[in-house]
């Protein structure tokens, strides 16, 4: 299939990717993705109880199966052109078009027919990483309409999609005993896949008669608990696409439906199935313009705690949850409208970019929704490039998507873009050298040189250290290259600066040469000594004048010159029941002071440690923490563990290949009454709204806590404006806005109703590890409890009856407690357990800076059962079908000693055997002919293909 | 001598004192330009923390008067403040040079709401202690 021509199709402006363009090619925006997932919907077959369930089930995908992957072009769109695309006047749904979340990880069933793996796979965040097409560079833009241009690229690096969610994340109806009381709907089922089909909203005589009532009325009914059945009907006649997307990403069963309305109440001393067997949907936004809701942020770039924002902050006081945002900024995408134009439109008053969500006085003003400025509205931006006509404003994709990308004039920089820098700087002292990272680590630059993001003018650097410093020269004039050792580390300098950071395509034997060389050279080393600080100085220094990427591969603690570390960790206390904040703090801060410098000066330092003794993680954080850069850790790394070898080759596989953006800042502004309180992740924040990436990737998430300042009770609306700016590799100035619109709740129980509980455990965690950084771990403990009971209490309030022997929690919570006590065994907060510092400081990063779903996935892991693999539905995607077992409770009673389990943490994949299993599943699975027999190091691939 | 040392002290405390309000001024407008974004954190800590000792010292120094002359009632108003600053110093987060403010953690609304408020108390305290040491 030509996956180049369905892209093309699928996208309102479209552009040709690679080719130069003779002339922009607009396309009719054939809506080709809808019919698509029809297909797919038909072919599922839905689980064994049927009973519960509507017949024909449209369980739409957002991924696809893996074989696009493959393609040059791994855009989320396999229909053919051929197929029932049905033509629609609107092109929403191509711009709405699903996007893919968080770096590309394998599905624990995907893999089943295509990966080679071994079963335990162990990766951080790169199974399935392809090599990622160039994006086209910005010459390609073609001639200018009268000063407005669009191009909706297929932007390059995103081919990343997800297999992951595709099969097991497919929700299943929940089982029979929670939701007895619903009855089937059948008329929303017609609407709803009309409306896919179609696009846009069924006209009226398909909902039910409750329509307009719903939807004049400013408020939805509240307090009504038999509210789901009531409403459903119009409720969901009354969606436009974007939310029906959403949904029927969600079985579309009654119960499915009643659940999104999310008005249940749960008992939770009484309800043990709480958890969805498939994945944990985000409450969708309801809001009161349907236009407003299809165009809003995707839950995965944009979430918030609170779904409806309080009007006060005594009621947000009152509901005792957190407000606050979570962000993906710079997440792969599929789809992404990108806009070139001389000028972009913003408020004049606040610097708000224009968005879905402003509203239009007339033709030529348009109001403000952060500021409620009145603006003028440039003669250009009436010009709709698809029909070349004048007109209304509403039809430009600033209007029609919440997530755009602005190709930025040069009134946006400071300085020409800079070209892509990288410096590695790579521990080679006795520990380094016995860990033997350094082979993989060359082996993997070296195939994935010509893949390294960047232009013409990109440049490398090499540098080694142990206890003194080593350069490498690679000038084009010599043959081969030519080391410089620098001795005195504690007055750092840099050797003939000229040729250490050299132009990758100018010098590209030399470093080839060099990659080849430096395994063999430093394959053992008696050298104790690790200079780190000095290193990272002379790195710096290297990138001082253009900004870039330091990448560091340490491996033992640092202990000479500027920046070392006294060895603190106290084996003996690793069980303690407390870890003071003295542990978990740095002992110094030469590290943060020079991530500050590095920030200043646009350089990001990223951090794998690789280490088999104590590295003091908290201390050496602080250079990855406040200069935008990321960390890894792979404790007890070894040469001889072919898991770690593997993990180490993925990760950094996708480490060197994902999209970077330089010099980048980002912008959060939210509508006025709200301010942002405090941020988490890893940048600097220069001022109140402002943060400073020096790099940013799209690996990085954020969160912000949001204070209520004013009344919120005169406006319908809140929105939230996530604006980054960065350098891409190619060289262009680019910003990324994200706009998220959210309603005001006046009422407590709608506030508790719309909470997103995976977003407040999302924030929570991030809360928690500052509360440990500033007191103990003890108190952060102590806080997660206190949340779970001030829920539930405030809960209560809105009860007017509630029995004493009930625990209470609203549909939209009751994963909270769930969620919490995963949070007390995680790594980053558990106790009693034996925990190394380094792991509990690694795994309080993580919280800090993943993404929510990957987040989610660590705090609280999908466990399937595999032994009776066959007995679960299978999903068809394409030529392949893949089973969807339920996830599990991570709780013992439902482990059986006879069966198999795959455990899916986003980082690892364990298979969990039962010691009773019996020879036939034994022989079947693992070829062995009894449980004593498994071989636990060399289970692979293959076990799942069996169950296959 | 003995009638004499504690009139000089409070002339030294209302010097000092003045001294101390110039720093409590510095220091309010100083929150003020962080949170109206007018500069970076940076430069402002850089240019903040090399005071903070000054008026930890200059405020000792004029109790050490106080103890010296037997002022125990001035010397008892200035204890608390006294017992805060040590309080506030010790606790600072872990800085090579001599200060209190971390530009990393400075612009957390939290701790710019309460290094303004300290910055107000201080002054208002500053000043209705200089008018104390004026008639006292
Ligand atoms: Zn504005």
């Amino acid at each position: 299939m030509d996956h180049y021509a369905a892209q093309k199709l699928s996208q309102g402006f479209t552009q040709l990717p690679q080719k130069p363009p003779l002339a922009t090619s607009h396309v009719p925006p054939e809506l080709v993705n809808s019919s698509q997932q029809h297909n797919i919907s038909q072919n599922f077959i839905p689980p064994n109880d049927s009973l519960l369930k509507p017949t024909s089930q449209p369980t739409y995908n957002y991924t696809f199966p893996p074989t696009n992957q493959v393609g040059s072009y791994g855009v989320g769109i396999t229909a053919k052109p051929s197929g029932p695309s049905i033509s629609s006047p609107v092109n929403r749904v191509s711009q709405e078009e699903p996007i893919s979340s968080g770096p590309p990880r394998t599905n624990v069933l995907g893999i089943i027919p295509y990966s080679t793996e071994p079963a335990n796979i162990i990766s951080q965040s790169s199974l399935g990483t392809r090599t990622v097409p160039s994006q086209p560079p910005n010459a390609l833009q073609p001639p200018r309409q009268p000063s407005v241009q669009y191009g909706s690229y297929p932007y390059g690096d995103q081919t990343h999609l997800q297999n992951r969610t595709m099969a097991v994340s497919r929700p299943s109806p929940p089982s029979p005993n929670i939701q007895p009381q619903y009855v089937q709907p059948t008329a929303s089922l017609r609407n709803q896949q009309y409306s896919n089909q179609y696009g846009h909203r069924p006209p009226d005589n398909f909902s039910q008669p409750q329509l307009n009532h719903l939807y004049s009325s400013p408020q939805y009914p509240q307090d009504n608990l038999s509210g789901p059945t009531q409403y459903s009907g119009g409720y969901y006649s009354g969606l436009s696409e974007d939310v029906m997307n959403q949904m029927s990403n969600l079985s579309v069963t009654q119960s499915g439906y009643n659940r999104l309305w999310g008005k249940d109440t749960y008992d939770l001393l009484k309800c043990r199935d709480i958890l969805p067997s498939g994945r944990v949907e985000p409450p969708a936004i309801r809001l009161q313009q349907e236009l407003y809701e299809a165009n809003n942020c995707s839950s995965e770039i944009f979430r918030c705690t609170l779904t409806k924002i309080p009007e006060t902050k005594s009621l947000l006081d009152k509901s005792r949850l957190p407000l606050g945002v979570l962000i993906h900024p710079f997440k792969d995408l599929n789809q992404l409208s990108v806009i070139q134009c001389s000028v972009i439109v913003r408020c004049r008053a606040c610097r708000t970019y224009i968005n879905p969500f402003v509203y239009f006085i007339d033709t030529k003003h348009w109001k403000c929704n952060l500021c409620f400025r009145v603006n003028d509205l440039p003669g250009e931006f009436e010009y709709d490039p698809l029909t070349k006509t004048y007109g209304d404003p509403s039809r430009r994709p600033e209007i029609k998507s919440a997530t755009i990308e602005f190709i930025a004039p040069s009134e946006y920089m400071v300085r020409p873009p800079q070209p892509a820098a990288y410096v590695f700087v790579i521990d080679i002292s006795r520990l380094g050298a016995e860990a033997g990272y350094l082979k993989i680590f060359c082996e993997t630059l070296l195939s994935q040189l010509d893949a390294l993001p960047g232009d013409s003018r990109t440049a490398v650097a090499f540098i080694t250290f142990d206890s003194s410093v080593h350069f490498y020269s690679l000038a084009d004039i010599q043959s081969q290259p030519h080391q410089m050792v620098v001795v005195d580390i504690d007055d750092m300098f840099v050797p003939c600066p000229d040729n250490l950071l050299v132009n990758l395509s100018e010098c590209l034997s030399l470093v080839r040469d060099l990659l080849k060389e430096l395994p063999n050279k430093y394959s053992e080393s008696f050298e104790t000594g690790s200079a780190l600080g000095p290193a990272l100085q002379a790195a710096y220094k290297l990138l001082a004048a253009t900004g870039g990427r330091i990448t560091v591969f340490q491996s033992c603690l640092p202990n000479c010159g500027s920046g070392s570390l006294p060895a603190r960790e106290d084996p003996s206390q690793r069980t303690a029941d407390n870890v003071t904040q003295a542990m978990l703090n740095p002992v110094t801060d030469f590290y943060k002071k020079l991530a500050l410098d590095c920030s200043g000066q646009q350089i990001a330092v990223d951090l794998f440690i690789l280490n088999s003794q104590f590295v003091d993680l908290a201390s050496l954080c602080g250079v990855s923490r406040f200069s935008g850069g990321c960390i890894y850790h792979f404790p007890l790394f070894s040469i001889k563990n072919s898991q770690h070898i593997d993990a180490l080759q993925r990760t950094l596989q996708r480490y060197l290949c994902r999209k970077i953006g330089f010099e980048s800042v980002m912008r959060l502004r939210c509508t006025r009454g709200l301010s942002i309180h405090t941020f988490h992740g890893n940048f600097f924040v220069r001022s109140t709204d402002l943060l400073s990436l020096p790099n940013v990737n799209p690996d990085a998430g954020f969160g912000m806590q949001v204070s209520i300042d004013e009344n919120l009770n005169d406006i319908q609306n809140v929105c939230f404006q996530a604006a980054l700016l960065y350098t891409s590799s190619k060289g262009e100035r680019r910003i990324r806005v994200h706009t998220l619109c959210l309603p005001i709740a006046s009422n407590l129980s709608d506030v508790l109703h719309s909470a997103d509980q995976q977003c407040i455990i999302g924030l929570l965690a991030k809360m928690a590890v500052d509360r440990c950084h500033q007191s103990s771990l003890s108190d952060a403990r102590e806080a997660f409890v206190n949340v779970v009971s001030d829920m539930l209490s405030a809960y209560r309030l809105t009860q007017s009856s509630n029995p004493s022997s009930s625990l209470l929690a609203p549909e939209s919570l009751r994963l909270l407690p769930l969620y919490i006590l995963a949070l007390l065994k995680h790594v980053a907060f558990r106790i009693g357990q034996s925990t190394r510092l380094d792991d509990r400081v690694y795994a309080m990063c993580q919280m800090k800076t993943l993404p929510l779903q990957q987040l989610m996935q660590s705090i609280y892991p999908d466990l399937y059962p595999v032994h009776n693999i066959l007995d679960y539905p299978e999903l068809s995607l394409g030529d392949e079908t893949v089973v969807q077992p339920p996830r599990l409770h991570l709780s013992a009673e439902r482990i059986d000693s006879q069966g198999v389990y795959l455990l899916d943490d986003g980082e690892t994949l364990m298979i969990y055997v039962g010691h009773n299993i019996t020879p036939a599943l034994a022989s079947a699975l693992f070829n062995v002919p009894s449980f004593a027999s498994i071989n636990p190091n060399i289970v692979s691939y293959e076990i799942l293909y069996y169950v296959k | 001598m003995p009638f004499n040392f504690p009139a000089l002290s409070y002339i030294i405390a209302l010097f000092g004192d003045a001294i101390l309000i110039f720093f409590a001024i510095f220091h309010v407008i100083a929150f003020d330009e962080l949170k109206t974004d007018y500069k970076n954190p940076i430069d402002q800590c850089n240019s903040l923390n090399p005071l903070v000792l000054p008026e930890y010292i200059v405020h000792m120094v004029i109790n050490l008067l106080f103890l010296m002359s037997g002022q125990w009632l001035s010397l008892c108003l200035n204890v608390p403040l006294i017992a805060y600053h040590i309080n506030r110093y010790r606790t600072r987060p872990v800085m090579s040079r001599p200060g209190l403010y971390d530009p990393t953690s400075i612009m957390n609304a939290d701790v710019l709401s309460m290094c303004q408020r300290e910055g107000w108390i201080k002054l208002a305290f500053y000043l209705l202690s200089f008018f104390y040491y004026l008639y006292g």
